[in-house]
């Protein structure tokens, strides 16, 4: 059926792609775990993708808690609830607002950066140099990145976990006039270890999807600035969609039951 | 028994989806000569560096390096197989993210482990041989004229003291002066080295100046194959009408009017 071949053809296409990337990904995690290690480099893109990450992060999760904070208010009085305002506030930070805010803007800042980087060394022969100077540049360029995204989004998230409860805290005090005491309490008081450890594990997860997409878009990159441009876009759209669908799984992972 | 071609290409193919690059490429390289390979654009001269670094696999075809066969060669063999070669790019392609100096230590930092300390002073012992100085080591590429990015690339492409070197249309986009520069530096430093020089270009001076030997690319085949000092009288009408820029001849360009 002409109408069906068309639908036949894109599954293909979307096969060849998820194979294409898992083929590339084993290939960059085979390269981060056996040598030679490049520990500046890591430190470099840990620096890169955490420490210049930190502002934009830090002032997503100030709001996100501060807004949090203000709707559940307002939906909570509703039926009298205005109490569960802590206990939501820090629960929905640490199990999905940290991990997938944190992760959203770094896949901006930082998948986009990466792309660009390594797309423009592609389009001008500075990968072919790699490896003519006996050089893996899966190794040089690859590796290093998805170690660094793997490893510092965790500590992004806890750090955004923090900031976005006391930005909760700040509108539940100061506006919504809650007891400080009594807030904290409420804050701590249902909240459970596995609450901050699968918002980690999802920041684990978004790291490793932010640096692969970045790193397998901008290898594939072919065809000057332009090329670089799409590059680009493409790497941010994917890892922003792959992060909201790997949300869904872990979620269900966790707390599926 | 005459002696293994350092570099010897047999019946190499090529393809990229139905447009046919190389079709049976057959050449020899002795030790210690400088081959040129002359060739319109889009005759396939990149191509076939390409498959003889490994950066592409021929789709038919053998290619040997001091007698050993490279054609499917990956990972750790295919890096002890590039570390005898050296390559100067056509844009030069040096890291945008390393100084100067560290472009060019970099087959010896990354490549051979040499310490930092020593290879900058082998660094800037190659730039020197290129006639820039000391203090172009601490600059960027990004602040380097295409001239100097030229002799850097040669710089780079020579401090790890490789048996072979390719240039790779070594006078492309450079003023004449700079141009007769950058040729004048190869012929002297494949001398002092006594390396093997393959060199693929359209500039016909340059031809002329740096190689022993010409290859005449066409249609993904050499048409014609022999002393510099024969080009002139080659009876080959490819060969007489690519050296004399001539439209009219056997070459038809693809020009749409």
């Amino acid at each position: 059926m002409p109408v069906l071949a068309p639908i036949g053809r894109a599954f293909l296409a979307l096969l060849a792609v998820a194979g294409r990337l898992a083929l590339f990904a084993a290939a960059g995690i085979g390269h981060a775990v056996r040598p030679p290690y490049y520990p500046r480099l890591v430190g470099k893109q840990m620096l890169e993708i955490g420490y210049f990450s930190l502002p934009v992060v830090g002032l997503t999760a100030l709001f996100t808690g501060m807004v949090l904070a203000l709707q559940s208010h307002s939906g909570f009085a509703r039926f009298n609830a205005e109490s569960a305002v802590a206990t939501v506030v820090v629960l929905s930070i640490t199990r999905e607002l940290g991990p997938v805010m944190a992760g959203l803007m770094v896949a901006g800042r930082v998948g986009a950066a990466i792309a660009a980087e390594i797309g423009t060394m592609r389009v001008t022969e500075q990968i072919d140099a790699l490896t003519t100077l006996s050089t893996n540049p899966f190794k040089y360029l690859v590796a290093p990145r998805l170690i660094a995204g793997l490893v510092t989004l965790p500590v992004l998230v806890l750090l955004a976990d923090i900031v976005g409860v006391f930005g909760g805290y700040l509108v539940g005090i100061y506006r919504l006039e809650f007891n400080p005491a009594n807030y904290l309490k409420l804050t701590w008081q249902y909240l459970e270890t596995l609450d901050v450890v699968s918002g980690l594990v999802k920041a684990a997860a978004f790291g490793f999807i932010v640096t692969l997409m970045g790193c397998y878009h901008g290898f594939n990159s072919r065809g000057g600035a332009q090329g670089v441009g799409v590059a680009t876009t493409n790497a941010v759209v994917s890892s922003s969609v792959l992060i909201l669908g790997a949300n869904y799984f872990i979620t269900a992972a966790f707390f599926g039951t | 028994m005459a002696p293994v071609p350092k570099i010897r290409l047999g019946g190499v193919k090529k393809r990229f989806g139905d447009k046919v690059v190389l079709d049976g490429v057959d050449l020899e390289v002795a030790p210690g000569e400088s081959v040129i390979i002359i060739g319109g654009s889009g005759t396939g001269k990149s191509v076939t560096l390409k498959c003889i670094l490994g950066l592409l696999e021929p789709d038919a075809g053998r290619i040997e390096i001091d007698g050993e066969d490279v054609t499917k060669l990956a990972g750790r063999e295919r890096e002890r197989v590039n570390a005898k070669i050296g390559m100067l790019f056509q844009g030069a392609a040096l890291f945008d993210s390393l100084p100067v100096w560290e472009n060019v230590a970099f087959g010896l930092i990354e490549g051979k482990g040499a310490d930092r300390k020593s290879a900058k002073a082998e660094a800037l012992k190659a730039l020197a041989q290129v006639g820039l100085t000391a203090d172009v080591g601490e600059m960027w590429p990004a602040d380097l004229s295409g001239g100097m990015r030229k002799r850097v690339g040669l710089a780079r492409a020579v401090c790890a003291r490789p048996e072979i070197l390719f240039f790779d249309e070594p006078t492309t986009g450079l003023d004449p002066i700079m141009g007769d520069v950058i040729n004048e530096l190869i012929v002297k430093t494949v001398h002092e080295m006594g390396a093997t020089a393959l060199t693929i270009t359209h500039d016909m001076a340059s031809a002329r100046k740096i190689g022993h030997r010409i290859a005449m690319l066409y249609q993904g085949r050499i048409v014609w194959a022999g002393p510099v000092a024969d080009i002139d009288r080659s009876g080959n009408a490819f060969v007489d009408q690519f050296i004399h820029g001539r439209a009219e001849g056997p070459i038809k360009m693809a020009v749409r009017a």
